[in-house]
């Protein structure tokens, strides 16, 4: 009988839930690395216990956390992280050029077919990929140093790459998300990257139509479908259908377009989830409700989905990284919040249970689905 | 023997306990109590010090007998005390935030 493992990382420690298949009852263990942030930890798709985790402090700097036996015993692998060739700059708030500093990594992107390979997404924003399971990590300097990449200035959450995508159909193909400079597309394996952010529109740049500038929160994807992004931006919810090629807006009847959270139902390639934030000033959901809203059309008319979730007196954020979904039928659907509590629904999103309602705010959820 | 002190995050990750035991072949300086110290618990590489620069962490703090040798050259010999096991080499992160 399949099984589901939820893999939540938090501002204090990382934590692992499991569940059989009816998703009802949970086991919750942790706090690993109590005390450290965890920005997220991922699975390998190759090999399910094998597990990686971004273990950071503000002290004590960047560690990387590795497990053989999905989450139960850790150990610390390789953590130099060192830009390759010249460092450069990017600019900084006030417009001056500044050195690219290695601040911590904030996403893992395990190899679908190799469970030593990983890709890490790091602030100043780069990519970094290990081959022999954590120990060493050595830059893919083409997007770094993509002639964009001096204009590139940081958001109120840095400059960070925080977003990787790999196409299932040719591993070759990544798309790479940087806040704030946009979409970045790889077509020969992270050697050389170019920008695809054409038809995004952001009032708060100076151009709102630029190439690069946008502030990207998250990207999708549905495997069967790679050539279709969705994408949470600053504002405005958009899709491409192209590869990146182009992207139209696709917010429809949302009550605030602002967010950071998107994710594609595993068994319905047109059917999204995002959870809208009042404002970029406010950074809390809209209106004091927790709502999930699901598009079945693939964008454009969105339904709110409550049942569960607190509708009155709810002030809590849902970041990036903290959706997720299995690949069970009906699709569960996992989303962390600012408030500690990590949300599961076992039907697609009709109805919500806490999976655990007090943890430290959480920073990640991703979701293994087990055999 | 000297003692070292760690904080709390890095007991964890190191997993040991509140005072580490290190064998250090002299001179016992900040960088040689450091280096066994790194030696011995490998996880702790990066977290104390940069591991090309060797420089301190800026959140980083080494106080000995009741000293602040934070910014104290890397290769100045450590105090008598330290050398000799009685008191222990302190690595605290620093206070911060309210």
């Amino acid at each position: 009988m399949s099984k589901v493992r939820v893999l939540i990382g938090t501002r204090k420690g990382a934590f692992v839930a499991s569940s059989d298949a009816s998703r009802k009852q949970w086991k919750v263990e942790g706090p690993h690395f109590a005390g450290w942030e965890v920005y997220h930890l991922k699975g390998s798709p190759a090999d399910p216990d094998r597990l990686y985790a971004s273990q950071s402090s503000g002290w004590f700097g960047q560690v990387m956390q590795r497990s053989n036996d999905g989450g139960k015993t850790w150990e610390a692998v390789g953590n130099k992280f060192t830009y390759e060739g010249e460092v450069g700059t990017h600019a900084w708030y006030d417009g001056s050029p500044h050195p690219y500093e290695f601040k911590r990594v904030w996403h893992v992107e395990p190899s679908p077919d190799d469970p030593d390979t990983v890709y890490a997404g790091v602030e100043d924003a780069a990519i970094f990929k290990t081959a022999d399971g954590g120990q060493t990590w050595g830059e893919l300097p083409g997007l770094r140093t993509q002639k964009s990449a001096p204009g590139w200035a940081p958001g109120a959450g840095g400059l960070c790459l925080h977003t990787i995508l790999i196409d299932p159909s040719k591993h070759d193909r990544m798309f790479a998300a940087i806040s704030s400079a946009g979409v970045f597309r790889t077509d020969d394996a992270g050697k050389t990257w170019r920008p695809t952010n054409k038809g995004l529109h952001s009032n708060y740049i100076p151009d709102p139509d630029a190439e690069v500038g946008h502030c990207v929160h998250r990207i999708a994807m549905h495997p069967s479908k790679p050539n279709v992004l969705f994408m949470q931006k600053h504002w405005d919810v958009n899709r491409s259908d192209d590869g990146g090629e182009s992207w139209h807006e696709v917010s429809g009847n949302l009550p605030s377009d602002f967010g950071f959270v998107i994710d594609v139902h595993a068994n319905e390639p047109e059917t999204i989830y995002v959870i809208p934030i009042q404002s970029d000033s406010l950074h809390y959901v809209a209106e004091g409700k927790l709502r999930v809203y699901r598009s079945r059309t693939g964008g454009n008319e969105w339904e709110a989905l409550t049942n569960g979730l607190p509708q009155k007196d709810c002030y809590v954020n849902v970041l990036r990284d903290a959706m997720a979904v299995d690949a069970l039928d009906p699709c569960g659907v996992y989303f962390g919040t600012s408030g500690g509590q990590v949300y599961a629904s076992a039907n697609a999103g009709d109805r919500w249970d806490p999976i655990v309602r007090d943890l430290p705010p959480v920073v990640s959820v991703e979701v293994q689905t087990l055999s | 023997m000297i003692q070292v002190v760690l904080p709390a995050n890095l007991r964890t990750l190191a997993g040991v306990g509140s005072v580490v035991q290190l064998d250090v072949t002299a001179p016992i300086t900040q960088r040689s109590v450091l280096d066994a110290l790194e030696n011995n618990h490998p996880a702790l590489r990066g977290t104390i010090r940069d591991m090309d620069t060797k420089k301190r962490r800026p959140m980083v703090r080494f106080f000995a007998c009741e000293e602040d040798w934070s910014d104290a050259s890397p290769d100045a010999p450590l105090p008598e005390a330290v050398v000799s096991g009685k008191e222990p080499f302190l690595i605290i992160g620093a206070i911060a935030g309210g």
